[in-house]
C-alpha cells in the first residue's frame, strides 16, 4: 500500500506540515525549523525511492480517488517526473536549511508565515511535475504562483511593487495557458493529457490546434521569463527576501521548462510540434540564441550581485528552450541535463549570495572587496559555482553545454553554437570580475580573528558546501546520469 | 461580405468575449494606475470564464439539475442537458481569480502606505529621487 | 408625522438604526443558509466554496453595518486562523487517511474499514466531509481578506 502511494506522500507531507506550521508556529517558534526540514527530508527520501522504483519497474500511472481516466485526474510517474521530484525536494531541503538563518535576520517574528508559504510552494511544485491532466496543471501552476507572489512581497523596499508587476505578468501567462486548454477541450472533449494526445492526430482542424498550441506555449514562456517576456524576473527575484529567492530562483523557471516539455510531447506529439508548421522550430531557436546574447549583455551592466545572477538566469532559460527546440535527441538530453545542472548551480550561487548578505549586508560590487580573506569557504563555493556557469570541466555545467553544442551542430543551427560559446565567454568575464574584486583587492578594514571568524553561520555554510560538492559530483557522474536516467526520460518518438 | 456578416452574427457571443478580453488586456498593459491594471486582470479572467461556460451549451437543452427519482427510473438523455463540466472547472478558476485579487489588493495597500500614491509614474519618480 | 421625521433626521444614528436592526435579524439566517449550501454540495448545486463565501459574507455584513470591532467580537482573529487551518487539514487529512488505510489517495471506499457502509454511500459521505473542510477554510479566508484589506492590517477601524 505504501509503495503505491509513495509519490503522493512526497507531496502530501509538506502540505500537511505547512498548515501545522501555520497553526502552531506563532507560539512554538523553535519548532518551525525542525518541522519544515524534517518534512522536506522525508520528501527527498521518498522521491529517491520513487525514482529507484521507476528506474527498475518502468513508469506508471496513478488515478487519484480511484476514478478511472478520462474522468478522473491521473498522475504520470515516468523517469522524467521522478527525476524532477527528486530535484525539487533536494533543492527545497537545502534552501530551507539555508533560509532558517536568513529569515531570522530579515523577517523577525514572521517566520511562521514565511515557512507556511514556502512549504505550500514546494508542495505545489511537487504536484506540478506529477500531474497528467491539463486543467490540474493550471490549478497547481496558480498555487505555486500565488505563494510566490506572497513570498516576494514579504521583502522590504521596492519588493511589493516588483511583486505586483509579477502578478500582472504571471496572470497573463496563466490565462493564456487556460485559453489554450479551453481550445483543446472544445476540440477533443477531454482534459486528460494522454487522451488528448490520442485524439489530436485524427483531427483536421488546423487553425484551432495551432491557436491552442500557440497560446499554451506563449503562456508558459511568460511564466518562465523567456526573452523578450522576461521583464518581471530581475526585479522580482533580486528584491525578494533572501530565503525566498534561494528557493524560487533555482526551481520556478526550471519546472516551467519541464511543463513546456510536457505540453510539447505529451499533449501534442513531436511530429506536430516540430514539423507541422514550417519555420516555427528554426525561428524559436533563433529567438533562444538572441535571448542568450541579450540577457548576457544585460548582465554585464549590473552592479549588484543578485541582479546579475537573475539576468544570467534568463540566459540559462534561453539555453534550455533552445535545447528543447533543436529537435534531436542530443539537444533534448542537453536540455534535460541542463535543467538539473542549472537548478544546482543557481542554488549554489544564491546560497553564496545569501551568506555574503548575512555577514556584510550588501551585494554591491564595491562592497565585495577582499571578501576572500573574511569568508574563504563561501568564496570557494562561489568559485565552484562560477566555474560551473562558465562551463569548466569537471563541474556539471560543462557537460550540459557540451551536449547542447553537439546537438546544435548536429541540427545545423550554428547561431545557437555561436550564442552558447559567446555566453560562456561573457559569463567568464562576469564571474572573473567578481573573483578579482573579492580575491585581489584590499578590503576596507583589515580582517581580524581566525579562519571562521567572519564566515557565515554554520546553518548557511553547510548547505552551501553541500551544493558546491553536488556540482562536482553531478558533473563527474554525468555519464551514468545521462545513460541511466535521462535517456529513459526522453519522450519517445524523437528524431535521433 | 454576406458570408462574413453571417459568421459574425452566428457566433456573436464569442466575438463579445474576444472584445472583453482585449479590453482587459489593454487595461493591464496600457493603464498607469495600479488598481486599473488589477481590474483589467479581473476583466480578462472573467472573459475567459465566460468563454469556457459558453462551450457547454446545446441547442434546446435544459440546465443540468434533474429530479433524482426521475433520473433513477428513466435515465438521463445527454442531448437534453447542457454540459456541466466547464461550469465546475470555472468554479476553480473563479477561486483562483479571487485569490490573486486578494493578494494583489493586499500588496497595493502596502504600496500605498509606502509611497502615498497608486500611479505608476509617480511611484517611479519617488523611487528614482 | 413631521415631528417624527425631524427627530430622526437630526439623529445621526437614524439611518443606521434600520440597517443595524435588519442586519441583526438577518445574519443568523444568512449563516444558516450558508451551512445549508455547504451541506447540499454533494447532491445538488452548492458546495464548499459557495457556502463558505456566504458564511464569510455574513461576517463582512456585520463589519459593514456596525464596525470592525463588532465583527471581530463575534469571531476573533485567532479563532479565524484556527478554523481556516483546521478546514484545510480536514481535507488533506481525509486524503491521507484514505491512503493510510490501504486505498489510493482520496479513495473513500477505503474508509469503509472504520465505519462499514456501501461504496456509493462512502463516496457521497466522503465528498460531504471534504466539502465541510473546504467551506470552513473559505469562510475564514473571506472574512480575513475583508478585515485585513479594510483596516490595512491593524484591525482598528474598518470602512
Amino acid at each position: 500500500m505504501t509503495a503505491t502511494n509513495l509519490h503522493l506522500y512526497v507531496m502530501a507531507v509538506p502540505l500537511l506540515s505547512a498548515f501545522a506550521v501555520n497553526l502552531f508556529g506563532r507560539r512554538y517558534r523553535a519548532a518551525i525549523g525542525p518541522v519544515a526540514v524534517s518534512a522536506l527530508g522525508f520528501s527527498t527520501i521518498a522521491a529517491l525511492l520513487t525514482l529507484l522504483r521507476v528506474l527498475q519497474q518502468g513508469g506508471y500511472r496513478y488515478t487519484v480517488g480511484n476514478w478511472q481516466p478520462p474522468y478522473g485526474i491521473e498522475l504520470v510517474i515516468d523517469p522524467l517526473s521522478a527525476l524532477m521530484l527528486l530535484l525539487i525536494s533536494a533543492v527545497a531541503l537545502t534552501a530551507a536549511i539555508g533560509a532558517l538563518k536568513s529569515t531570522e535576520q530579515e523577517l523577525p517574528g514572521r517566520e511562521h508565515l514565511f515557512f507556511t508559504l514556502y512549504l505550500i510552494l514546494v508542495a505545489g511544485l511537487l504536484g506540478l511535475v506529477m500531474t497528467g491532466d491539463a486543467f490540474n496543471l493550471y490549478v497547481l501552476l496558480e498555487i505555486t504562483s500565488i505563494t510566490t507572489y506572497g513570498l516576494i512581497a514579504m521583502g522590504g523596499g521596492r519588493a511589493p511593487l516588483a511583486s505586483f508587476n509579477y502578478i500582472i505578468m504571471g496572470s497573463i501567462g496563466a490565462c493564456f495557458y487556460l485559453l489554450g486548454v479551453g481550445y483543446l477541450y472544445i476540440l477533443t472533449g477531454t482534459l486528460n493529457m494522454a487522451d488528448i494526445a490520442s485524439i489530436l492526430p485524427g483531427l483536421e482542424s488546423h487553425a484551432a490546434m495551432a491557436t491552442a498550441f500557440g497560446f499554451m506555449l506563449v503562456g508558459l514562456w511568460v511564466k518562465m521569463a523567456f526573452f523578450p517576456l522576461h521583464n518581471w524576473l530581475p526585479n522580482a527575484y533580486s528584491l525578494a527576501p533572501t530565503g525566498a529567492g534561494m528557493m524560487i530562483a533555482p526551481l520556478m523557471t526550471k519546472v516551467t521548462v519541464y511543463l513546456m516539455i510536457r505540453v510539447m510531447f505529451s499533449i501534442f506529439s513531436p511530429e506536430y510540434t516540430f514539423f507541422a508548421h514550417s519555420g516555427v522550430q528554426a525561428g524559436i531557436v533563433w529567438v533562444a540564441a538572441l535571448a542568450i546574447l541579450c540577457a548576457s549583455a544585460l548582465a554585464l551592466a549590473q552592479r549588484n550581485l543578485r541582479r546579475m545572477l537573475t539576468y544570467i538566469l534568463v540566459a540559462e532559460v534561453g539555453y534550455m528552450v533552445g535545447g528543447v527546440w533543436l529537435a534531436n535527441t542530443t539537444g533534448m538530453t542537453g536540455a534535460v541535463l541542463h535543467i538539473v545542472n542549472d537548478a544546482l548551480m543557481t542554488l549554489c550561487l544564491f546560497l553564496a549570495a545569501a551568506a555574503i548578505v548575512y555577514r556584510t549586508g550588501s551585494l554591491e560590487f564595491d562592497k565585495l572587496r577582499g571578501l576572500y580573506r573574511r569568508m574563504p569557504l563561501t568564496m570557494a563555493a562561489f568559485t565552484v559555482g562560477a566555474f560551473s556557469m562558465i562551463g569548466v570541466p569537471p563541474t556539471c555545467g560543462f557537460f550540459s553545454k557540451w551536449y547542447l553544442i553537439l546537438g546544435a551542430v548536429e541540427a545545423g543551427h550554428w547561431e545557437f553554437v555561436v550564442a552558447l560559446v559567446l555566453s560562456s565567454l561573457i559569463n567568464a568575464v562576469l564571474f572573473f570580475r567578481i573573483i578579482e574584486i573579492a580575491y585581489f583587492q584590499k578590503p576596507e578594514q583589515a580582517a581580524a580573528g581566525g579562519l571562521l571568524a567572519g564566515e557565515a553561520p554554520l546553518l548557511l555554510l553547510k548547505p552551501l558546501l553541500v551544493a558546491a560538492v553536488a556540482l562536482l559530483a553531478v558533473g563527474i557522474g554525468s555519464g551514468p546520469l545521462v545513460s541511466q536516467v535521462i535517456r529513459l526520460a526522453l519522450p519517445s518518438g524523437m528524431v535521433p | 461580405m454576406n458570408q462574413l456578416l453571417t459568421e459574425i452574427v452566428a457566433k456573436y457571443n464569442y466575438w463579445l468575449y474576444v472584445v472583453l478580453m482585449m479590453i482587459g488586456f489593454y487595461a493591464m498593459i496600457g493603464k498607469r494606475n495600479l488598481v486599473k491594471k488589477l481590474l483589467g486582470m479581473n476583466i480578462f479572467q472573467t472573459a475567459i470564464i465566460l468563454f469556457y461556460v459558453s462551450t457547454g451549451v446545446k441547442r434546446g437543452a435544459k440546465i443540468p439539475i434533474v429530479d433524482k427519482y426521475a433520473a433513477l427510473s428513466q435515465g438521463v438523455d445527454p442531448g437534453q442537458i447542457i454540459n456541466p463540466l466547464p461550469h465546475v472547472l470555472m468554479l476553480t478558476a473563479i477561486v483562483v481569480s479571487v485569490s490573486v485579487t486578494g493578494v494583489a489588493l493586499a500588496i497595493l495597500v502596502r504600496i500605498y502606505r509606502r509611497y502615498g500614491t497608486l500611479e505608476e509614474d509617480e511611484i517611479l519618480e519617488k523611487i528614482r529621487s | 408625522m413631521k415631528q417624527l421625521q425631524e427627530r430622526f433626521g437630526q439623529n445621526p444614528e437614524g439611518d443606521n438604526l434600520i440597517i443595524r436592526t435588519a442586519v441583526r435579524l438577518l445574519v443568523p439566517f444568512i449563516q444558516l443558509y450558508g451551512m445549508y449550501v455547504i451541506v447540499h454540495g454533494h447532491y445538488s448545486p452548492g458546495g464548499g466554496f459557495q457556502g463558505g463565501v456566504v458564511l464569510g459574507a455574513s461576517f463582512i455584513l456585520l463589519a459593514l453595518a456596525y464596525d470592525l470591532k463588532t465583527s471581530l467580537r463575534h469571531m476573533s482573529e485567532g479563532v479565524n486562523v484556527v478554523l481556516g487551518n483546521v478546514g484545510v487539514l480536514i481535507f488533506v487529512g481525509i486524503a491521507v487517511l484514505c491512503a493510510l488505510l490501504g486505498g489510493l489517495f482520496l479513495d473513500y471506499e477505503a474508509l469503509a474499514q472504520i465505519i462499514p457502509m456501501a461504496d456509493e454511500e462512502w463516496h457521497s459521505l466522503g465528498i460531504f466531509l471534504v466539502e465541510l473542510g473546504v467551506g470552513l477554510a473559505v469562510m475564514s479566508i473571506m472574512a480575513s481578506l475583508f478585515w485585513d484589506l479594510a483596516s490595512g492590517g491593524d484591525m482598528e477601524e474598518g470602512l
